[in-house]
């Protein structure tokens, strides 16, 4: 295989697409988190970020040390009522559209401080809006980048189109829990050898 | 710090200071009376033969008047304990002092028990005094900056203490 793989496939072309698939395909592969961890779960993260997870493979890597450069917020770790308001304040600097993944038990809500944690907010969605849940203590870097992906999910189904003679704007498409987009199922259900393969429809 | 002729050097200089011993438990500790408190720390730093140069921590412990229930098998009357670690790096040795205060200023609930600063003598207490203050409620008069360290400023109630209730809403924040 002499030819380049990638290099000059893309001249003299033309591709065709739409605004809306263009701007989700633009926005869906540059979410910048921000930096932004309060606990153990931020260790997690980080290790997310590092080379053996690589969440930039994603386009998701870019750390951004300004809340106005960020697209996504990870809420990792447990937030206190002390650190609360500076979670809203981050939250109400970033720019629209911005995204919240609740990551860790701690933010979805309370985890092992539920009960006697004085000080813990239980579940930081009583604080910001949350688009996605992480669930684990603390979760391991592959929850994090399946987060990710459903925020991915989120992102594509977006719509900024509006219908011919219709007057409002179209209704995002809500992502269905599980996978969709890039995972084609197998046709032939019966080949799979065990059960929790099979997809249920 | 082992054995009683450091006790009765301490009795030697303060008459009346020490409030009680446990010099059989592990970690053999001594009580001072509160009033007493800070001369008798000075003296340890100071003046000893052992020069505890070095405070380790500070930490309040707090006795609950029990429920009718276990108050069958209590032995204690309701106070509260303030414990601090000594330590000496000249001779190596270790102390363990604590006073013992009333959960209440005058059984009032809600008026502070107060005991003298000891961030004088070594500054490291600064700190652990406003944390015991934040976290147990106990006064320490002449602190040089008493405010709470670790929970917000406008926080109520003090954690740490048995009959502490939880808030249920925080500047809008729903906690139950």
């Amino acid at each position: 295989m002499t030819q380049p793989w990638i290099e000059g496939r893309f001249e003299e072309n033309m591709v065709l697409t739409t605004i809306e698939q263009a701007i989700n395909w633009a926005r869906q592969s540059s979410i910048w988190p921000m930096t932004f961890g309060l606990a153990c779960c931020a260790i997690e993260m980080m290790a997310a970020g590092a080379s053996r997870y690589d969440m930039d493979r994603f386009g998701a890597g870019a750390f951004r040390a300004s809340p106005r450069q960020a697209d996504l917020m990870i809420v990792a770790g447990t937030v206190t009522y002390k650190m609360a308001s500076r979670v809203r304040r981050l939250y109400n600097l970033m720019p629209d559209p911005k995204y919240v993944i609740a990551m860790g038990a701690c933010t979805t809500g309370g985890g092992p401080y539920f009960k006697w944690g004085y000080h813990v907010v239980k579940g930081v969605d009583l604080v910001v809006p949350v688009d996605v849940y992480v669930p684990g203590c603390p979760p391991r870097p592959e929850s994090l980048l399946e987060g990710l992906m459903r925020i991915q999910d989120k992102i594509v189904g977006q719509r900024i189109a509006k219908r011919v003679g219709a007057t409002g704007k179209v209704n995002d498409e809500l992502p269905v829990p599980h996978h969709s987009g890039y995972v084609s199922l197998p046709t032939d259900q019966s080949a799979l050898v065990f059960d929790h393969q099979k997809v249920p429809s | 710090m082992r054995g009683p002729a450091f006790l009765e050097k301490i009795e030697a200089a303060f008459p009346g200071a020490v409030a009680g011993t446990h010099l059989e438990a592990i970690d053999p500790w001594v009580e001072v009376t509160a009033e007493k408190l800070l001369p008798v720390c000075r003296w340890l730093k100071e003046s000893s033969d052992s020069r505890f140069d070095s405070l380790e921590c500070i930490t309040a412990v707090d006795w609950l008047e029990p429920d009718p229930k276990k108050a069958a098998k209590v032995t204690w009357q309701p106070h509260t304990e303030i414990v601090y670690h000594l330590w000496s790096t000249v001779s190596r040795v270790s102390l363990v002092l604590k006073v013992k205060l009333p959960r209440w200023k005058d059984d009032l609930p809600g008026s502070l028990p107060a005991v003298a600063s000891v961030a004088g003598v070594w500054r490291t207490a600064d700190w652990h005094e406003r944390e015991v203050y934040d976290l147990s409620g106990i006064e320490f008069t002449g602190h040089p900056d008493l405010r709470r360290i670790l929970c917000p400023e406008d926080w109520e109630g003090f954690p740490l203490r048995k009959d502490y209730q939880m808030p249920l809403e925080y500047h809008g924040i729903r906690a139950k």
